[in-house]
């Protein structure tokens, strides 16, 4: 059973975000790349772990990007993993990256593609159910435990208030979040075997981007705190009544 | 024709859903046309989606779509889309929607914007969250059909006596757009989502303990509001993961956020600071969270979050 992850860069959750070119583009210096950590610590993770039990045969990732994601990948292969492809295309849009992921995982044929559920910088959490529709393959999103035996998957779900166990044969593709695995940290090893492992670069296809940002603004700053004095709560449920009008 | 995907269980239909709708009419006003609202699965009493702005209600009525299926719900409202002509189609922003609104915009080849915060532009520019609530982004959709998955909280709702055209209609499924099979269901019933919470209650590391998580239950639950938590807190496993707001938790509005214990790391703010009003608890002065709140409370949380619960009862008592 062969496992394709699909791994996004974003910035550090600690960055401070700023735009540049009158507010048209993320200003990019100073920030730390990381891998988005729905697809390390979960969908990565978790395939590597499906791979050490002998379920999986093989672990390949994909990440859609320019050459500033290489460290990103290769950290990721670094966590582990057989072998990544970077395929050379910049692009915010959901339906453009997916198209990208679905042109390769079709040539190289998967039983299971894993995302995480959602990339922390554009929220979009598209990825994964774009990649299963132009598959024509079912897909189950956020998912907090995934176990293969005898080519179905059982899939533990959030839903809408509450949780759900699915059943799914394989092929599928599955939205993993937090409860699916515990982070890892590469070790040395782990560093030195990904210097050498296959990280190819595959020219993107022609297709289109549906979306683009036009701008980007920073949110209206709070006008300052009103301490209240900790023995008068009265003074404060007054407030929220009548000055915030949120009671 | 603006479509919108009203999602309902057994029946009940949640609040972030009529916002849709009303969103949608909105839309509709703008462009001269009409809203249409589609159901999947067995539900009653239709025709009241009219009271929030639908004019027609497509009503699937294939109990097979009574769980979640993104395939087959995808399929569905894809269909419905074209054969109604739909220049946009409205989803609230929720762990349905990003199951299925992803699959639709594929399916048509429409822009999707996913957790629009304002209506879109003449443009078909809409407004967005991005980087977990630190910025908006401004985004165009380049397509005919356009696909919008609205945040909750970020509209608000009209309701009118009017209703809605209820007609009944079947699709043509194959056996693979059911290949997931539900196993088991575990609803929580009687909680508000913490997504559509309009009042949310927050812990974090200086509670000290699970064991302390008594005193904000009571105040939660004096105020109707849902509980949250803050990151080290769901890691060291006091409280469930799905309570857990900041940038790799959830992204929430509600307009009123209280944080308890909570010093206020920049992960954290970027998930809670587009709720419209914050009040932090903290005995640490020098906590960052003071900066972005509108009502602070310096001291022991421990002696003041019980004495702000009976402020609220009072309150209740003398507004009741």
């Amino acid at each position: 059973m062969k496992i394709l992850v699909c791994i996004t860069k974003a910035p550090d959750t600690t960055t401070k975000v700023a735009f540049s070119d009158n507010d048209t583009k993320l200003n990019e210096a100073g920030i730390q790349w990381i891998i988005n950590p729905y697809d390390e610590w979960y969908s990565l993770v978790r395939a590597l772990e499906l791979k050490e039990a002998g379920v999986a045969s093989a672990v390949h990732m994909i990440t859609v990007g320019k050459a500033d994601a290489e460290p990103v990948i290769r950290k990721a292969l670094a966590l582990g993993g057989d072998e990544a492809v970077r395929i050379d295309a910049d692009s915010n849009d959901s339906f453009f990256v997916a198209t990208q992921i679905a042109n390769y995982a079709k040539t190289n044929g998967y039983d299971l593609v894993l995302t995480g559920k959602e990339s922390i910088d554009y929220h979009n959490a598209s990825t994964g159910a774009m990649v299963a529709e132009l598959l024509d393959l079912p897909y189950i999103t956020h998912a907090t435990k995934l176990d293969i035996s005898g080519g179905v998957a059982t899939v533990n779900r959030e839903i809408e208030g509450g949780e759900e166990t699915n059943s799914c044969a394989l092929p599928l593709v599955v939205s993993c979040q937090k409860g699916m695995a515990e982070a890892r940290i590469p070790n040395m090893r782990g560093i030195m075997a990904a210097r050498t492992k296959p990280l190819n670069v595959v020219a993107a296809s022609a297709d289109e981007a549906l979306t683009s940002i036009i701008s980007y603004e920073m949110p209206i700053q709070k006008q300052g705190v009103k301490m209240i004095d900790e023995n008068n709560m009265d003074e404060l449920v007054k407030l929220l009544h009548e000055e915030a009008k949120v009671i | 024709m603006i479509l919108v995907f009203a999602e309902q269980n057994n029946g009940n239909f949640k609040k972030a859903t009529f916002e849709a709708i009303h969103y949608a009419s909105k839309i509709a006003q703008s462009a001269g046309t009409q809203v249409c609202a589609v159901v999947l699965g067995e539900a009653a009493n239709l025709s009241l989606l009219g009271n929030y702005g639908a004019q027609k209600v497509i009503h699937i009525t294939d109990a097979r779509l009574n769980n979640l299926e993104a395939k087959a719900y995808s399929k569905a409202i894809s269909n419905i889309a074209t054969q109604e002509n739909a220049q946009y189609i409205i989803f609230s922003n929720n762990n349905t929607s990003k199951a299925v609104a992803p699959r639709v915009a594929a399916r048509l080849k429409a822009g999707l914007v996913v957790g629009a915060t304002s209506l879109p532009n003449a443009e078909g520019v809409v407004k967005k969250s991005v980087f977990a609530g630190k910025a908006f982004a401004f985004v165009k959709m380049n397509s005919a059909v356009k696909v919008i998955s609205l945040t909750p909280n970020s509209f608000g709702i009209e309701a009118t006596e009017a209703t809605a055209e209820v007609i009944s209609q079947s699709i043509d499924f194959a056996a693979n757009d059911f290949a997931v099979k539900v196993e088991n269901v575990n609803k929580v019933t009687g909680i508000v989502p913490l997504g559509e919470a309009e009042l949310v209650v927050s812990g974090g590391r200086g509670l000290k303990g699970p064991e302390n998580w008594g005193i904000l239950e009571n105040l939660a639950t004096e105020l109707g509001a849902t509980l949250a938590c803050s990151r080290p807190v769901a890691d060291s496993h006091w409280r469930p993961h799905h309570e857990h707001v900041g940038q790799t938790g959830g992204t929430i509005r509600p307009n009123l956020y209280i944080a308890v214990g909570i010093s206020g790391a920049i992960q954290h703010l970027a998930g809670v600071n587009s709720s419209k009003t914050i009040v932090v608890i903290n005995k640490d002065a020098e906590a960052p969270f003071f900066k972005a709140a509108d009502y602070g409370v310096l001291g022991d949380a421990f002696e003041i979050v019980p004495r702000l619960t009976e402020a609220f009862k009072k309150y209740k008592a003398s507004h009741a």
